[in-house]
């Protein structure tokens, strides 16, 4: 046999192999793609009654005997505040069935609306302060069994006594919808409000915002002084230096090190010492910044030492400063993947919940964030906390939650993306 | 070639090394240069050499004998390089470049330097001319810096084809014009001299006749030093040739001497293609 059928005979097995590995290849990516698409559909799913929200339409009667008023003829911003609105819903669903007479079913049928009803009322009230003395058909709030039974998340066919929902609570649903007076419209509520014990007066505004400060703080602290450590760890500490190996072995080690860790010394330092405030996006920012930074300054460490030396070469022979060889030349080349390694450091700690355990932002937090300074927990905080509460509705809410997480994450990475191609056609 | 001991070439050496020395006219003056790295390992051992002024001086020599090395002390590049100790004097107009009142930014504004492969920035054309002038403020304004872009480039034989793309990438040109270009970047800025480590090694022909050609041309204004692996290259551009060899400077004279009537047989075996 000659070299040339040597090669012929061992062909097939070479081709085989190939095709091997392309195989194994797609199969993985099938795989892996199908895993996201049943995520995404199945968080995607799950979410979409949380966008909506059941409401019911009433003749609100707005007397000033059950608000609690004295008889005047206009009041002041803060009087219409205090005045009790708690009476209003429920003497309106009497009015729409004067049947109802018996203690227990009067119950249920005050339940139908959410306790959340009387903070509409009043805003209503507020922002048009004719209401009083006169009646108005407005759309209100229902309470949550209703809303999920309106959504279907609750069967009509199971025995009573297993279902959340009475009889005589259906039998009226049904009333109203016959009269076209229940309706689900657009959960607005859960882009502009805060969190809350009831499903349907919850919101991610508080969560969503306090994740923003957070990753504001995360990232105009923990960007630049990654860079610059960066840049001198590779441009300017001497090679071969103990010290300067110690403080790099240190670095990739702090990459390594469990989250919580860093949620402890934010406790301890932060807070204990330095005395900033608990809860605050500020201190939540502080320590995902120690979580970020040992991952940007690896990743801009490997994007610097990617630029060809040429480049810096050209640089100084034409006399720039070393300075100059790195702000006119590395930098921008070196832009794209400091800006990659940036964003996987911050979507990582866009989704950190465990150093926060440590500094007080896994707490319920009412209202919604000011500043860097106030009470605020994070969105997968939100996830977590939503997900542990026994009412039905936060289960919508939960993936609701997750979803805008997503989206936050989506955002996020986009505007790298805008920016790393902004770097990228310099050529 | 075999080198008994190196004790000897140096003594050898001695009778051999020609006219490094001139008289007058004098550029560069390297006298007793060594070169280290990593401390133990001696790149360049005594060097006694003169450059004239709009002399071309080419120096040849087989890899790893040192040439670049020499070079890179010219405009101080191997400042750049962890652990390089150059030791010596080495003087331009008179003035030694390792003084503490030379910086190494005013003296690489004076010495430019055109690399073996064309490294361009990865910026328009004219950004890659006009960045030297630029960075030292050369110029009062924009038309100032047009007009020297504009005379680099024509300089560099390349402001015909490239004047009406001024601002495309310097890296979409081909490689014969990449050089051309970074001829032109390093000439902008004016200096006295220009380095030129094997700058056509990466070019065909064509691109190193022009690149040649060009050179001829810049000596009447610049003193060029170029390091070449060709030997018709030397031969055709340069005044005068200098041979290096494990470091040392075997012999350095006028070329056509060097060429027709070597002293050493280091040299002749190496310009006859017997070695090296």
């Amino acid at each position: 046999m000659n070299n040339l059928e040597i090669v012929k005979a061992g062909l097939n097995k070479r081709y085989a192999k190939e095709r091997r590995f392309k195989f194994y290849g797609i199969f993985s990516i099938s795989l892996s793609l199908l895993f996201l698409f049943f995520l995404l559909f199945d968080i995607g799913a799950k979410s979409i009654p949380a966008f909506t929200q059941t409401y019911i339409n009433l003749d609100i009667e707005f007397d000033k005997k059950s608000m609690k008023l004295q008889d005047q003829d206009s009041y002041s911003e803060e009087t219409l505040f205090s005045a009790s609105y708690s009476k209003l819903g429920r003497n309106a669903l009497y009015k729409l069935f004067p049947e109802v007479t018996e203690r227990k079913q009067k119950k249920a049928l005050r339940q139908m609306l959410s306790s959340g009803a009387r903070y509409d009322l009043r805003d209503a009230v507020l922002e048009n302060n004719d209401y009083v003395g006169t009646t108005q058909n407005l759309w209100v709030l229902a309470g949550d069994d209703i809303d999920a039974f309106v959504k279907g998340l609750i069967d009509r066919n199971i025995p009573e006594a297993d279902r959340r929902v009475k009889d005589y609570q259906v039998k009226w649903v049904d009333i109203l919808e016959a009269q076209n007076k229940i309706e689900r419209r657009f959960n607005i509520n859960f882009f502009t409000s805060g969190d809350s014990r009831e499903p349907e007066q919850a919101g991610i505004l508080g969560a969503l915002k306090g994740s923003f400060y957070t990753m504001l703080v995360t990232l105009l602290l923990s960007f630049p002084i990654a860079v610059s450590a960066a840049i001198y760890l590779e441009e300017f500490a001497p090679k071969n230096n103990w010290w300067i190996d110690i403080i790099e072995i240190n670095i990739n080690n702090l990459a390594a090190v469990p989250s919580i860790v860093f949620g402890i010394l934010g406790l301890a330092v932060y807070i204990n010492v330095f005395g900033v405030p608990r809860s605050a996006p500020l201190v939540g920012g502080l320590v995902l910044t120690l979580m970020t930074l040992p991952t940007i300054i690896i990743s801009t460490r490997a994007a610097l030492k990617s630029v060809p030396p040429s480049i810096r070469e050209a640089a100084l022979s034409i006399g720039a400063s070393k300075m100059q060889v790195i702000t006119h030349h590395v930098l921008p080349l070196a832009m794209p993947g400091i800006l990659t390694g940036s964003i996987i450091g911050m979507a990582q700690a866009l989704g950190e919940t465990a150093p926060l355990l440590m500094i007080g932002m896994v707490a319920f937090v009412a209202d919604i964030p000011q500043s860097i300074l106030d009470p605020a927990t994070v969105l997968p905080v939100q996830v977590f906390i939503w997900s542990d509460s026994p009412e039905r509705g936060f289960i919508a809410l939960t993936s609701a939650a997750i979803v805008t997480l997503l989206v936050f994450l989506f955002f996020m990475n986009l505007i790298a993306i805008v920016l790393r191609k902004k770097f990228e056609t310099r050529w | 070639m075999e080198i008994s001991d190196n004790m000897d070439l140096d003594q050898e050496i001695s009778k051999t090394v020609g006219s490094p020395l001139l008289e007058s006219k004098v550029r560069i003056a390297c006298r007793d240069v060594n070169v280290f790295y990593n401390k133990n390992v001696q790149a360049i051992f005594n060097v006694n050499l003169d450059i004239g002024k709009n002399q071309i001086l080419a120096m040849i020599g087989p890899s790893g004998c040192g040439k670049s090395t020499l070079l890179r002390c010219f405009n101080r590049m191997n400042d750049t390089i962890e652990d390089c100790v150059v030791d010596g004097l080495i003087e331009l107009d008179g003035e030694n470049i390792h003084s503490k009142k030379i910086d190494p930014v005013v003296l690489r504004a004076n010495v430019g330097m055109v690399f073996q492969k064309p490294n361009p920035f990865p910026k328009s054309i004219y950004d890659n001319v006009a960045y030297g002038p630029r960075l030292h403020g050369l110029t009062q304004n924009n038309s100032e810096l047009d007009d020297i872009v504009e005379e680099s480039l024509t300089k560099a034989g390349l402001w015909k084809e490239t004047k009406d793309r001024l601002n495309k990438p310097g890296t979409g040109l081909s490689g014969g014009q990449q050089q051309r270009l970074c001829i032109a970047r390093a000439i902008a800025v004016k200096p006295e001299v220009i380095l030129m480590d094997e700058p056509t090694s990466a070019l065909d022909p064509i691109a190193t006749a022009t690149i040649e050609e060009l050179m001829s041309e810049l000596k009447s204004a610049y003193t060029i030093v170029i390091v070449t692996h060709s030997m018709q290259q030397a031969a055709r551009i340069s005044d005068r040739t200098a041979y290096f060899h494990l470091g040392r400077l075997v012999e350095v004279d006028e070329t056509g001497h060097i060429f027709t009537n070597p002293n050493h047989s280091l040299t002749e075996n190496y310009i006859t293609g017997r070695f090296g």
